[in-house]
């Protein structure tokens, strides 16, 4: 096979507009948390990008997408170094045109965003050194061997396929990482939660977001870099490429307004931080089931999305737990949503690929493979994630002192304050 | 000499100072402040979870001024900044026993 320039193109941009993902949801958590801790919120995805990179090149990759172990549950152990030829072409359950390398790139942006979004459950408390540490471990033990599961279709040569993931092989649809990254990352928020405890002063302190602006401006650039997510995933620039981005676009438009409404009618008042938190919902939902999906089903996945979100980002009031930025109400139940909507609106009329869903007259079948594949991320991430959890606050500790905590973790673990409120506190002179 | 403290709706800020500077008011210190009154704070919304914040954003005016100039001025300055709701504000004055201008030196109401 040939290799495409215009596949490859497609995929190189949406691999940086994915890679532009992780700086937006920087923006968004940063300006969710107090003027104290923003910079701590921010360098918590910026380390992410450093450490799983690094990773990836190591063994990452090789964990996550190799074959030659042949196992559903991991790919191969290896310090690869991704030392392939570039005329290397991709092999994932059939050889697409475009270089290896640009696929492992492109996989890499999403290795990299899904710790990051765990972050968000710990906010304005985490021990930074232990947040890297963690990052190491999870994305080791949790990211690489789930991404093998859901995304790893095997390296197929003539009618053999070898190293197929165990979800991809039981027929899980999950086009761009509704199991693999939201529920993921979600589940995985929710034991950190659980782990670190609640915040000083939680319910009884004001933790309303600093900075709505810069919510607003992370949500804009996540939309942006999800038309890369989602649309980039059919590794071509193609039909379904375009299925997959007025899917996007159309599902984020629905969550947008359904969120808004539930706060009208709720408040009385549509918020700024509702129609960011609508679009994210809207995006988190529409991505495993974007190219699986006709678009005026993208719109109804989307609108219940927003509602259903914006009612669930309550019920951590309700359990007691202190899920800071609402990685559980956004992306955990955003992500099974999305996940198992698939079963409903499912269409291989839009798509040969996939299958008939129950309004299509495939009954339940698909339902159950979603479900099935939902239950095991969900389960997997959060067992492991309490165990590294603990294992991290028994030995270096997870969580910052609480003088740390309260004064401002800014200031306490980079040595930095974010804003320079008045011409008198730029006082100080160099050492 | 007089020191008049008004704490004011920051959007009434411009108001009050065109209407002191036709008065004959050469210079003021305002700095911004926050606080409540009578008005109490009000209630914001995030995610569905309420908040009630307390302090209100406020402008804090100062004007120094000659003892038979205060009650007129106070007049002036509550007359720019009313708007008949509640939150307007408040003006008070009080006694300065001495005023030094910087740069000459000039005490008492030569330095006003």
């Amino acid at each position: 096979m040939e290799l495409s320039s215009g596949d490859t193109a497609w995929v190189l941009m949406s691999s940086a507009m994915v890679l532009l993902m992780t700086p937006g949801l920087a923006f968004c958590y940063g300006g969710m948390v107090r003027t104290k801790s923003v910079l701590n919120m921010m360098m918590m995805s910026m380390i992410t990008i450093g450490i799983v990179s690094i990773l990836w090149v190591i063994y990452g990759f090789e964990l996550a997408f190799g074959y030659k172990a042949d196992s559903p549950w991991y790919g191969n152990f290896s310090l690869s170094g991704l030392s392939s030829h570039v005329d290397d072409l991709t092999n994932n359950g059939g050889v697409y045109p475009i270089p290896m390398l640009v696929f492992a790139a492109f996989q890499l942006m999403f290795a990299i965003i899904t710790p990051a979004l765990i972050s968000g459950a710990i906010a304005d408390r985490t021990k930074f050194i232990s947040w890297a540490i963690f990052v190491a471990i999870w994305s080791t033990v949790v990211y690489f061997p789930v991404a093998h599961w859901v995304f790893a279709f095997g390296n197929k040569v003539g009618d053999t396929v070898t190293g197929t993931g165990f979800l991809a092989g039981k027929g899980l649809e999950d086009f761009a990482g509704g199991t693999a990254v939201h529920v993921n990352a979600g589940a995985a928020g929710l034991a950190l939660a659980i782990v670190l405890g609640k915040r000083v002063g939680w319910r009884k302190e004001s933790m309303r977001p600093h900075s709505l602006p810069l919510v607003m401006l992370g949500a804009g650039l996540l939309w942006f870099g999800w038309f890369g997510f989602n649309a980039g995933s059919a590794l071509g620039a193609n039909g379904l490429a375009g299925l997959a981005f007025m899917n996007t676009q159309v599902a984020t438009a629905g969550a947008l307004v359904g969120w808004l409404l539930v706060e009208k009618i709720r408040n009385g008042h549509a918020t700024s931080l509702g129609a960011a938190s609508g679009a994210v919902a809207g995006l988190v939902a529409i991505t495993p089931a974007c190219a699986f999906v006709a678009p005026w089903a993208a719109v109804a996945i989307g609108f219940f999305a927003g509602i259903l979100c914006s009612l669930a980002v309550s019920l951590k009031y309700k359990f007691g737990f202190d899920d800071s930025l609402d990685v559980v109400g956004v992306h955990l139940v955003g992500g099974i949503w999305g996940s198992l909507a698939i079963g409903f609106f499912g269409s291989s009329a839009v798509n040969s690929l996939g299958v008939d869903g129950i309004l299509y007259g495939g009954g339940f079948d698909l339902l159950v493979k979603q479900s099935y594949g939902v239950a095991l991320v969900a389960a997997y991430s959060f067992i492991v994630t309490l165990i590294i959890g603990y294992a991290i606050e028994k030995t270096i500790g997870f969580r910052v002192k609480r003088d740390v905590e309260v004064e401002g973790i800014d200031l306490k673990e980079h040595a930095e304050s974010a804003y320079e409120y008045t011409s008198s506190s730029r006082g100080g002179s160099a050492l | 000499m007089k020191l008049i403290t008004a704490i004011l709706k920051p959007f009434k800020l411009d108001d009050v100072k065109d209407a002191l500077q036709a008065a004959g008011i050469t210079g003021m210190t305002v700095s911004e402040a926050s606080g409540f009154g009578r008005q109490k704070g009000h209630t914001e919304v995030y995610r569905g979870a309420e908040y009630t914040v307390d302090l209100v954003p406020k402008v804090r005016l100062e004007v120094l001024v000659d003892d038979a100039d205060a009650s007129n001025i106070v007049d002036v300055i509550v007359k720019a900044a009313g708007t008949g709701s509640i939150g307007d504000g408040k003006v008070w004055t009080t006694t300065v026993d001495q005023v030094v201008r910087v740069r000459t030196g000039e005490r008492g109401p030569d330095a006003i």
